[in-house]
């Protein structure tokens, strides 16, 4: 840990108080070494998540401009002029092309920046080195490259927004030919090099930051610390870093092709293809390789973000049900079975391609098999809150929001899991339901729920209680509001991706639906201006936080309320039980943390 | 007037600046931990957890009732009408768990909401539990899987009548052309060196088989109760042929050949009588009269259905169904390709 020593603490006066801790403290801290590029896992947590916040603001207010294209189209939108310029929004309506690009960094975006990035990056580097009981991740310097590759990512794409012909525009799945020929859609100039340059960054800083999950979890949990009594969010972040370890590479290779396609002349993806008045040379390609190798990564990437949301409400909801999570080794297991899974569905996505139906066939079997294993948390989940003693913190209510919507959005998955009935839902607002609710309102339930829950580890200080509750009965409301008619709309033949579904006479009368849709999304939105304003105000000056807020037993709770680099200012603390000992018989109180010794008859809650 | 703005919002953060730090200090000063959780908060949670998990069956069952019959009308081909009834059937299953696990979900949220006096049992797992919900899903799901693949199987299959309609489906930024093969029942094989404004479609011209093919744009029709086996081609990027009311869907995918076959059932007109249809269009004309637009008639459709640029919101094509006399009236009444081309050159 030598290399670490010098990365420093928060706070330049707790420095002084800790610095005895550390034998070889003596290199100058400079507000560089200690912010910027900081080696502490807890400095490149609170990076990643700011980050994320930024980026997450900008694609939502991008929904917000496309919903109101869907609900008014037509209609005159001064603000829209005014962020999206004369250009692409002249006179405050919003260009086709436009739509199309925000539709594409939207999706790309939440996906990646904020549900990939911003979730594992934040809290797999916040309670992996905590709960398992390391002073940091196993290569500090790695991790830091980890961030840096993910803001010049992020950079890269957002600077894609002020280009000329505009960002990308062929959908955040970016399927080629459409992608690969400028000729086809302007965002496929200039938009889509930033955006391939911008994944391809970003895949490097995943695969940096799954890298190091890994070998931390592997090799330096503490004394005490067996795999059977770690802490459900460090199984969750494991196997996250394992799906993304296994994938990503896929999606680079994917990438790299089309980079070679576009620029080279080569036609991995391209044959047949006539445009821009003349025949291209390229033939013997094939546009379904692109598919197959892109939904390789895309599947398993739903589950890369979903299991950390996953973990962490099972965190939450064991410490605040004040109970232990029910079925442990039921959650372990069907975790891992998510993660094998999430392998060899992918065609799923691929039902209409034209793709042999018997290959179809077998894509429907095992992604039906999903459904096991996610019913199993499921109803873990709910029995875990069964006969506890509920406490409603903001992080608490967000971890029940996610059970209801992975509940919610994951039965419309068994219909669209199924290639008959995908013939009529594929690619329509069912989908876009769907995934929305399963995958994007879970995910970022659970990303609050960590916020909420670890904010005090993370900034020394509470967010407002109040503004919280305010913060989760506006988003669960609204969220619910935006996504669920569209399935509606989905049942009705409305295909994802029209700017307008008014430009032909069959969907008119479905206008209310995308009205009502819209200001849902509006309504949700304030709810997440209420969440800013807390999140900011609170790291500045929130209330002060206590040792251990929330009464838990995971080991993060055991630290001094300061940054200090090594994270415990002595030895490091020994483990001698499971992380989910909540109101167990014959405790004083009711929560036994990981530390404390067991009985002489006492029997470990992660042995049954 | 912008200072006035500018000095209004400065002086508005002073005094909110001003009101966090009265709230701060006798929040410090009475030294309460205001992030902890009371029984009032739990209670209130909880009821809200309750109250939500009424509003939320209610809002489901309200949508039910306001948009059920705007759904796709019965299917419009043969094999459609097996997809609906399996889809009913699994929106039966899918509905009935949405309500029980939420439903649990929420009424323990709101039933084991915390109390000062209050202990949780600590219970760490059940095997006979866990085994339940293991076994029920994967035997519901057995069912799904299996009534899936036999529909699909019938579906995808290639020989269901020896001698079906034959109509390629050519896409390309943004529109469709729909050929037919001609007398000889035979398309031609096709190349897309060729294309240029007299060959839109990329036809050899040195295929003979090509020559009398047809061509037609806007609208193309089919013969009711016969099967079409259709075939879809790109030009340039992927498409997709959606055709919503025949439960219908495939990619155009360049440098590929797709297929999709099914058997129309029902005819422009009955579709038109449908009062489930007319419901939908008195909606619709509703709503274009008071724009001052003129009212139509119900059509089927043909959408595009993968993104493919700017006008990809308005890539479609006319599907008319009708009696296999008007069929062949009309397709009568269509140009081959050869013909065609003399015309266009004798002009």
């Amino acid at each position: 840990m030598e290399h670490n020593a010098h990365a420093g603490v928060l706070h330049g006066h707790h420095a002084h108080d800790h610095d005895h801790a550390h034998d070889h403290h003596e290199h100058h801290e400079t507000f560089v070494s200690k912010y910027v590029f900081s080696m502490d896992h807890k400095v490149i947590s609170r990076q990643f998540l700011i980050t994320a916040v930024i980026m997450a603001v900008v694609a939502m207010v991008m929904s917000i401009i496309f919903r109101l294209q869907l609900a008014w189209p037509g209609e005159k939108f001064a603000f829209i002029e005014a962020i999206m310029g004369r250009k692409w929004g002249k006179d405050g309506i919003l260009d086709p092309n436009a739509y199309l690009a925000l539709v594409t960094i939207h999706g790309t975006i939440m996906v990646f920046f904020v549900l990939t990035g911003g979730l594992s990056g934040t809290f797999s580097n916040l309670l992996i080195p905590l709960q398992i009981g390391a002073r940091d991740m196993a290569s500090g310097f790695l991790n830091m490259l980890s961030y840096w590759f993910f803001l010049a990512s992020s950079t890269i794409m957002l600077s894609s927004l002020f280009i000329e012909d505009g960002a990308a525009s062929a959908g955040w799945t970016i399927y080629p030919p459409l992608s690969a020929l400028p000729e086809a859609i302007p965002g496929s100039k200039l938009g889509m090099t930033l955006w391939l340059v911008s994944m391809s960054l970003f895949i490097v800083s995943s695969l940096l930051g799954g890298l190091n999950y890994i070998i931390t979890i592997i090799n330096l949990r503490t004394k005490g610390m067996k795999m059977t009594r770690l802490p459900l969010t460090v199984w969750a972040f494991l196997i996250t870093a394992i799906l993304g370890v296994l994938s990503f590479p896929v999606l680079f290779s994917c990438a790299l092709l089309l980079i070679f396609d576009r620029s080279m002349g080569t036609s991995f993806y391209l044959s047949d293809i006539y445009i821009g008045g003349k025949p291209m040379e390229q033939v013997g390609g094939s546009p379904i390789l692109f598919e197959h190798l892109f939904w390789f990564l895309g599947h398993p990437e739903v589950y890369i973000v979903l299991l950390p949301a996953l973990g962490i409400t099972s965190e939450i909801i064991a410490t605040n049900s004040r109970k232990p999570i029910f079925g442990y080794r039921a959650m372990i297991g069907s975790m891992l079975a998510i993660g094998f899974l999430s392998f060899i569905v992918w065609g799923h996505h691929m039902f209409m391609t034209g793709m042999n139906p018997f290959l179809g066939s077998v894509f429907v079997f095992t992604t039906l098999l999903i459904a096991i294993p996610s019913a199993v948390k499921a109803f873990n989940y709910i029995t875990t809150l069964w006969k506890g003693n509920i406490q409603y913190t903001p992080a608490m209510l967000f971890s029940i929001g996610l059970v209801s919507s992975f509940v919610t959005g994951g039965v419309t998955g068994i219909i669209l899991a199924d290639s008959t009935l995908d013939i009529t839902v594929h690619d329509t607002y069912f989908v876009v339901a769907h995934f929305h609710i399963v995958m994007g309102l879970s995910a970022i339930f659970g990303m609050f729920a960590g916020v909420y829950h670890w904010f005090p580890k993370m900034f020394l200080r509470m967010m407002n209680k109040k503004l919280g509750y305010l913060h989760f009965w506006v988003t669960f409301l609204g969220a619910y509001g935006v996504f669920f008619p569209m399935h509606f709309l989905g049942m009705s033949g409305v295909p994802r991706r029209y700017y307008t579904n008014s430009n032909f006479p069959l969907f008119d009368n479905l206008m209310d639906i995308n009205q009502f849709v819209t200001m849902c999304a509006i309504f949700a939105a304030f709810g997440q201006v209420i969440f800013l304003i807390n999140f900011f105000y609170s790291i500045f000056r929130g209330e002060k936080a206590t040792q251990n807020p929330w009464n838990s037993n995971t080991l993060e709770w055991t630290t001094p309320m300061a940054h200090v680099h090594g994270n415990w200012p002595g030895a490091l603390p020994e483990v001698h039980r499971w992380s989910y000992d909540y109101s167990k018989p014959g405790q004083p109180h009711d929560f036994v943390p990981q530390t404390v010794p067991l009985g002489p008859d006492e029997h470990d809650g992660g042995e049954h | 007037m912008t200072l006035l703005y500018i000095l209004a919002f400065v002086l508005l953060c002073i005094a909110l600046n001003q009101l966090f730090k009265v709230f701060e200090l006798s929040r410090d000063l009475r030294g309460e931990k205001l992030y902890k959780t009371t029984d009032s908060d739990n209670k209130f949670n909880g009821r809200a957890m309750f109250l939500f998990m009424l509003l939320f069956f209610g809002f489901f069952l309200w949508q039910i009732d306001a948009y059920w019959y705007r759904i796709l009308p019965k299917s419009a081909s043969e094999h459609g009408n097996k997809i609906d009834a399996l889809m009913m059937a699994n929106y039966w299953l899918v509905i009935l768990v949405f309500f029980v696990v939420n439903g649990f979900l929420f009424f323990f949220a709101y039933k084991y909401h915390g109390k000062k006096d209050r202990k949780a049992e600590y219970i760490l797992h059940n095997n006979k539990l866990e085994m339940l919900w293991t076994v029920v899903p994967a035997i519901a799901l057995a069912f799904i899987i299996i009534f899936g693949l036999k529909y699909w199987n019938e579906i995808m299959k290639r020989d269901n009548d020896p001698n079906p309609i034959k109509i390629e489906l050519y896409a390309k930024q943004f529109d469709w052309t729909a050929r037919y093969p001609g007398k000889d029942n035979e398309f031609g094989i096709d190349d897309y060196m060729q294309i240029d404004g007299s060959n839109p479609v990329g036809l050899d011209t040195n295929d003979a088989r090509c020559h009398d093919d047809i061509l037609v744009k806007n609208e193309f029709h089919l013969p009711v109760g016969r099967e079409v086996i259709f075939t879809f081609r790109s030009r340039d990027i992927i498409h997709s042929a959606f055709m919503p009311h025949f439960r219908a869907q495939m990619n155009c995918v360049p440098g590929q050949i797709t297929t999709f076959r099914f058997k129309p059932i029902v005819t422009t007109a009955e579709m038109r009588k449908e009062k489930h249809v007319q419901r939908n269009l008195d909606e619709v004309n509703a709503i274009r009269i008071k724009r001052g637009d003129d009212p139509v008639e119900f059509d089927y459709l043909l959408l595009c259905n993968k993104i493919c640029g700017a006008s990809h919101y308005n890539m479609q094509m006319k599907i008319v169904v009708e009696s296999e006399a008007d069929y062949n009236k009309w397709l009568a009444n269509q140009k081959p390709i050869k013909s065609a081309a003399k015309t266009t050159a004798q002009k």
